[in-house]
Protein backbone atom coordinates (compact mmCIF):
# COMPACT_ATOMS: atom_id res chain seq x y z
CA UNK A 1 0.00 0.00 0.00
CA UNK A 2 1.27 3.48 -0.76
CA UNK A 3 1.02 6.27 1.79
CA UNK A 4 -2.23 7.66 0.39
CA UNK A 5 -3.97 4.29 0.54
CA UNK A 6 -2.58 3.68 4.01
CA UNK A 7 -3.96 7.04 5.15
CA UNK A 8 -7.33 6.57 3.55
CA UNK A 9 -7.57 3.17 5.25
CA UNK A 10 -6.45 4.55 8.61
CA UNK A 11 -8.92 7.46 8.44
CA UNK A 12 -11.75 5.23 7.26
CA UNK A 13 -11.25 3.10 10.36
CA UNK A 14 -11.89 6.07 12.67
CA UNK A 15 -15.64 6.32 13.33
CA UNK A 16 -15.33 9.95 14.49
CA UNK A 17 -13.70 10.96 11.16
CA UNK A 18 -16.79 9.55 9.42
CA UNK A 19 -19.02 11.39 11.92
CA UNK A 20 -17.35 14.65 10.84
CA UNK A 21 -17.34 13.57 7.16
CA UNK A 22 -13.57 14.19 6.86
CA UNK A 23 -11.53 12.94 3.89
CA UNK A 24 -7.80 13.14 3.12
CA UNK A 25 -5.98 14.56 0.11
CA UNK A 26 -2.27 13.90 -0.14
CA UNK A 27 0.07 15.91 -2.40
CA UNK A 28 3.59 14.52 -2.06
CA UNK A 29 4.08 14.25 1.69
CA UNK A 30 1.72 17.14 2.44
CA UNK A 31 -1.70 16.23 3.67
CA UNK A 32 -4.87 18.31 3.46
CA UNK A 33 -7.94 17.16 5.35
CA UNK A 34 -11.22 18.32 3.86
CA UNK A 35 -14.37 18.63 5.96
CA UNK A 36 -17.31 19.21 3.60
CA UNK A 37 -20.06 21.34 5.11
CA UNK A 38 -22.89 19.46 6.82
CA UNK A 39 -25.74 20.77 8.97
CA UNK A 40 -24.77 18.80 12.07
CA UNK A 41 -21.40 20.64 12.22
CA UNK A 42 -23.15 23.93 13.05
CA UNK A 43 -22.63 25.46 16.48
CA UNK A 44 -24.58 28.67 15.95
CA UNK A 45 -27.68 28.36 13.74
CA UNK A 46 -28.35 32.13 13.75
CA UNK A 47 -25.05 33.34 12.21
CA UNK A 48 -24.75 30.49 11.03
CA UNK A 49 -21.30 29.30 12.11
CA UNK A 50 -19.50 25.98 12.49
CA UNK A 51 -19.01 24.73 16.04
CA UNK A 52 -15.52 25.76 17.19
CA UNK A 53 -15.09 22.27 18.58
CA UNK A 54 -15.39 20.58 15.18
CA UNK A 55 -12.90 23.02 13.64
CA UNK A 56 -10.55 22.13 16.50
CA UNK A 57 -11.25 18.43 15.98
CA UNK A 58 -10.44 18.75 12.26
CA UNK A 59 -7.06 20.36 13.03
CA UNK A 60 -6.24 17.73 15.66
CA UNK A 61 -7.09 14.90 13.21
CA UNK A 62 -4.87 16.58 10.60
CA UNK A 63 -2.01 16.86 13.09
CA UNK A 64 -2.35 13.20 14.13
CA UNK A 65 -2.45 11.99 10.52
CA UNK A 66 0.43 14.19 9.31
CA UNK A 67 2.45 12.99 12.28
CA UNK A 68 1.69 9.34 11.45
CA UNK A 69 3.10 10.04 7.95
CA UNK A 70 6.17 11.87 9.27
CA UNK A 71 7.01 9.20 11.85
CA UNK A 72 6.32 6.38 9.37
CA UNK A 73 3.97 4.77 11.86
CA UNK A 74 0.80 2.79 11.24
CA UNK A 75 -0.56 3.74 14.64
CA UNK A 76 -1.82 7.19 15.57
CA UNK A 77 0.06 9.15 18.25
CA UNK A 78 -1.68 10.17 21.49
CA UNK A 79 -2.57 13.77 22.25
CA UNK A 80 -0.79 15.26 25.26
CA UNK A 81 -2.03 18.82 24.90
CA UNK A 82 -3.62 21.03 22.27
CA UNK A 83 -4.17 24.79 22.10
CA UNK A 84 -6.67 26.31 19.71
CA UNK A 85 -6.74 29.94 18.59
CA UNK A 86 -10.04 31.01 17.05
CA UNK A 87 -9.58 33.76 14.46
CA UNK A 88 -12.85 33.99 12.50
CA UNK A 89 -16.16 32.22 12.70
CA UNK A 90 -16.40 29.22 10.40
CA UNK A 91 -19.00 29.80 7.69
CA UNK A 92 -21.34 27.04 6.49
CA UNK A 93 -19.01 25.84 3.73
CA UNK A 94 -16.17 23.34 3.22
CA UNK A 95 -13.23 23.63 5.61
CA UNK A 96 -9.63 22.60 4.99
CA UNK A 97 -6.75 21.92 7.36
CA UNK A 98 -3.04 21.28 7.08
CA UNK A 99 -0.48 20.48 9.74
CA UNK A 100 3.27 20.99 10.03
CA UNK A 101 5.38 18.73 12.17
CA UNK A 102 7.76 21.16 13.87
CA UNK A 103 9.82 18.54 15.66
CA UNK A 104 9.78 14.81 16.24
CA UNK A 105 11.80 13.78 19.26
CA UNK A 106 12.30 10.34 20.76
CA UNK A 107 8.97 10.30 22.52
CA UNK A 108 7.20 13.59 21.86
CA UNK A 109 6.37 15.56 18.73
CA UNK A 110 5.45 19.22 18.36
CA UNK A 111 2.88 19.97 15.64
CA UNK A 112 1.14 23.10 14.35
CA UNK A 113 -2.04 23.12 12.28
CA UNK A 114 -4.18 25.66 10.44
CA UNK A 115 -7.76 25.70 9.19
CA UNK A 116 -9.25 27.85 6.44
CA UNK A 117 -12.23 28.01 4.07
CA UNK A 118 -12.43 30.04 0.87
CA UNK A 119 -9.07 31.81 1.27
CA UNK A 120 -5.89 29.99 2.23
CA UNK A 121 -4.53 33.22 3.75
CA UNK A 122 -7.60 33.95 5.86
CA UNK A 123 -7.29 31.34 8.60
CA UNK A 124 -10.37 30.63 10.67
CA UNK A 125 -8.36 28.86 13.39
CA UNK A 126 -4.90 27.63 14.33
CA UNK A 127 -3.66 24.88 16.62
CA UNK A 128 -0.43 23.84 18.27
CA UNK A 129 -0.01 20.66 20.22
CA UNK A 130 2.23 18.00 21.70
CA UNK A 131 1.76 14.33 20.91
CA UNK A 132 3.13 11.13 22.40
CA UNK A 133 4.55 9.05 19.58
CA UNK A 134 3.41 5.51 18.85
CA UNK A 135 5.88 2.77 19.83
CA UNK A 136 6.78 1.95 16.21
CA UNK A 137 7.46 5.60 15.30
CA UNK A 138 10.75 6.35 13.58
CA UNK A 139 12.77 9.35 14.73
CA UNK A 140 14.13 11.16 11.65
CA UNK A 141 17.93 11.22 11.35
CA UNK B 1 -18.16 27.96 20.43
CA UNK B 2 -20.12 31.05 19.61
CA UNK B 3 -23.69 31.44 20.59
CA UNK B 4 -26.68 33.69 20.76
CA UNK B 5 -29.49 33.03 23.16
CA UNK B 6 -32.30 31.00 21.60
CA UNK B 7 -35.64 32.72 21.22
CA UNK B 8 -37.64 32.75 24.42
CA UNK B 9 -34.46 33.26 26.41
CA UNK B 10 -35.82 36.42 28.03
CA UNK B 11 -38.99 34.75 29.21
CA UNK B 12 -39.51 33.49 32.72
CA UNK B 13 -37.86 30.06 32.31
CA UNK B 14 -35.54 29.12 35.14
CA UNK B 15 -31.78 29.36 34.53
CA UNK B 16 -31.27 25.59 34.28
CA UNK B 17 -33.90 25.27 31.55
CA UNK B 18 -32.40 28.19 29.62
CA UNK B 19 -28.81 26.96 29.72
CA UNK B 20 -29.97 23.46 28.79
CA UNK B 21 -31.95 24.86 25.85
CA UNK B 22 -28.84 26.76 24.68
CA UNK B 23 -26.71 23.59 24.76
CA UNK B 24 -29.23 21.63 22.75
CA UNK B 25 -29.86 24.58 20.42
CA UNK B 26 -26.60 23.87 18.58
CA UNK B 27 -26.95 21.13 15.92
CA UNK B 28 -23.48 19.79 16.85
CA UNK B 29 -24.50 19.63 20.52
CA UNK B 30 -27.58 17.64 19.54
CA UNK B 31 -25.57 15.37 17.21
CA UNK B 32 -23.31 14.47 20.14
CA UNK B 33 -26.24 14.11 22.56
CA UNK B 34 -24.83 16.77 24.90
CA UNK B 35 -26.90 17.40 28.00
CA UNK B 36 -26.84 19.60 31.08
CA UNK B 37 -26.72 17.84 34.48
CA UNK B 38 -26.53 20.62 37.03
CA UNK B 39 -25.69 24.23 37.83
CA UNK B 40 -24.17 24.97 41.22
CA UNK B 41 -21.98 27.80 42.55
CA UNK B 42 -21.34 29.11 39.03
CA UNK B 43 -20.24 25.66 37.86
CA UNK B 44 -21.90 24.08 34.85
CA UNK B 45 -21.89 20.28 34.73
CA UNK B 46 -22.79 18.34 31.57
CA UNK B 47 -22.63 14.94 29.90
CA UNK B 48 -21.84 13.37 26.55
CA UNK B 49 -23.12 9.81 26.21
CA UNK B 50 -20.69 7.19 24.92
CA UNK B 51 -21.51 6.16 21.37
CA UNK B 52 -19.68 4.03 18.76
CA UNK B 53 -19.83 6.87 16.19
CA UNK B 54 -17.58 9.19 18.26
CA UNK B 55 -14.78 6.66 18.74
CA UNK B 56 -11.33 7.94 17.75
CA UNK B 57 -9.34 4.73 18.25
CA UNK B 58 -11.11 1.71 16.73
CA UNK B 59 -8.66 -0.69 18.40
CA UNK B 60 -9.49 0.39 21.94
CA UNK B 61 -12.89 2.10 21.61
CA UNK B 62 -11.58 5.30 23.21
CA UNK B 63 -13.56 8.35 22.07
CA UNK B 64 -11.86 10.96 19.88
CA UNK B 65 -10.11 13.97 21.39
CA UNK B 66 -12.21 16.14 19.08
CA UNK B 67 -15.35 15.16 20.97
CA UNK B 68 -13.80 16.28 24.26
CA UNK B 69 -12.72 19.53 22.54
CA UNK B 70 -16.25 20.24 21.32
CA UNK B 71 -17.81 19.30 24.65
CA UNK B 72 -15.41 21.44 26.72
CA UNK B 73 -15.72 24.40 24.32
CA UNK B 74 -19.51 24.24 24.57
CA UNK B 75 -19.57 23.79 28.35
CA UNK B 76 -17.04 26.61 28.92
CA UNK B 77 -19.25 28.86 26.77
CA UNK B 78 -22.25 27.92 28.91
CA UNK B 79 -20.30 28.79 32.08
CA UNK B 80 -19.64 32.28 30.63
CA UNK B 81 -23.31 32.73 29.74
CA UNK B 82 -24.20 31.71 33.30
CA UNK B 83 -21.81 34.36 34.66
CA UNK B 84 -23.12 37.16 32.39
CA UNK B 85 -25.59 39.69 33.70
CA UNK B 86 -27.59 39.87 31.50
CA UNK B 87 -26.75 36.77 29.42
CA UNK B 88 -25.63 37.39 25.83
CA UNK B 89 -23.63 35.92 22.98
CA UNK B 90 -20.06 34.67 23.53
CA UNK B 91 -17.25 33.52 21.20
CA UNK B 92 -14.18 31.40 21.95
CA UNK B 93 -10.84 33.24 21.65
CA UNK B 94 -8.58 30.48 22.89
CA UNK B 95 -9.03 26.96 24.21
CA UNK B 96 -6.26 24.81 25.66
CA UNK B 97 -6.72 21.17 26.65
CA UNK B 98 -4.30 18.98 28.60
CA UNK B 99 -4.94 15.23 28.50
CA UNK B 100 -4.15 13.37 31.73
CA UNK B 101 -5.17 9.99 30.30
CA UNK B 102 -7.42 8.29 27.74
CA UNK B 103 -11.14 8.23 28.45
CA UNK B 104 -12.48 4.84 29.55
CA UNK B 105 -14.12 3.06 26.58
CA UNK B 106 -17.87 2.53 26.87
CA UNK B 107 -18.44 5.21 29.49
CA UNK B 108 -20.15 8.60 29.33
CA UNK B 109 -17.94 11.65 29.69
CA UNK B 110 -18.91 14.28 32.23
CA UNK B 111 -17.39 17.73 32.53
CA UNK B 112 -17.60 20.73 34.79
CA UNK B 113 -16.79 24.31 33.73
CA UNK B 114 -16.39 27.41 35.87
CA UNK B 115 -16.09 31.00 34.71
CA UNK B 116 -13.81 32.43 37.42
CA UNK B 117 -13.44 35.94 35.99
CA UNK B 118 -15.61 37.97 33.69
CA UNK B 119 -14.81 41.46 32.44
CA UNK B 120 -16.53 43.81 30.03
CA UNK B 121 -14.88 42.17 26.99
CA UNK B 122 -13.27 38.92 28.05
CA UNK B 123 -14.18 35.99 30.29
CA UNK B 124 -11.82 33.34 31.73
CA UNK B 125 -12.90 29.75 32.22
CA UNK B 126 -11.49 26.50 33.61
CA UNK B 127 -12.98 23.08 32.96
CA UNK B 128 -12.32 19.44 33.74
CA UNK B 129 -13.57 16.26 32.00
CA UNK B 130 -13.97 12.93 33.85
CA UNK B 131 -16.11 9.79 34.15
CA UNK B 132 -16.71 9.69 37.91
CA UNK B 133 -15.25 12.67 39.73
CA UNK B 134 -13.27 15.81 38.82
CA UNK B 135 -10.28 14.63 40.88
CA UNK B 136 -9.67 11.72 38.48
CA UNK B 137 -9.64 13.80 35.33
CA UNK B 138 -9.38 12.75 31.70
CA UNK B 139 -8.58 16.32 30.68
CA UNK B 140 -8.22 19.82 32.03
CA UNK B 141 -9.04 22.90 29.95
CA UNK B 142 -8.55 26.63 30.18
CA UNK B 143 -10.33 29.00 27.83
CA UNK B 144 -10.91 32.66 27.14
CA UNK B 145 -14.05 34.04 25.55
CA UNK B 146 -15.16 37.30 23.96
CA UNK B 147 -18.22 38.56 25.77
CA UNK B 148 -20.88 40.04 23.46
CA UNK B 149 -18.56 39.73 20.41
CA UNK B 150 -20.88 41.69 18.11
CA UNK B 151 -21.53 44.49 20.60
CA UNK B 152 -20.64 48.08 19.87
CA UNK B 153 -17.14 48.83 21.20
CA UNK B 154 -17.38 52.22 22.89
CA UNK B 155 -20.13 53.67 25.02
CA UNK B 156 -22.03 56.23 22.94
CA UNK B 157 -20.90 54.75 19.62
CA UNK B 158 -24.51 53.90 18.94
CA UNK B 159 -25.34 57.62 19.13
CA UNK B 160 -22.86 58.66 16.43
CA UNK B 161 -24.14 58.96 12.89
CA UNK B 162 -23.38 56.07 10.59
CA UNK B 163 -20.91 56.86 7.79
CA UNK B 164 -22.61 56.82 4.41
Amino acid sequence: MNTEERLATALARIPYAAFLGVRAELKGDELTLVMPFADHLIGNPVLPALHGGVVGALMELTALTQLAIASKSDAFPKTIDVGFDYLRSGRPRDTFARARVVKIGRRIANVQAEAWQSERGALIAAMHGHFLLADDAVEPA
Amino acid sequence: MSSDPPSGYETGDDVFTRIRAMMQWTPQGRALGMDLISLADGKVRGRIPYSPQIVGDPDTGVIAGGVITTFLDQLCGMAVVLAMKPPGPVATIDLRIDYMRAAEPGRDILAEAHCYKIGRNVAFVRAVAFEDAPDSAVAHATATFMVNPAAVKRPGANLREKKR
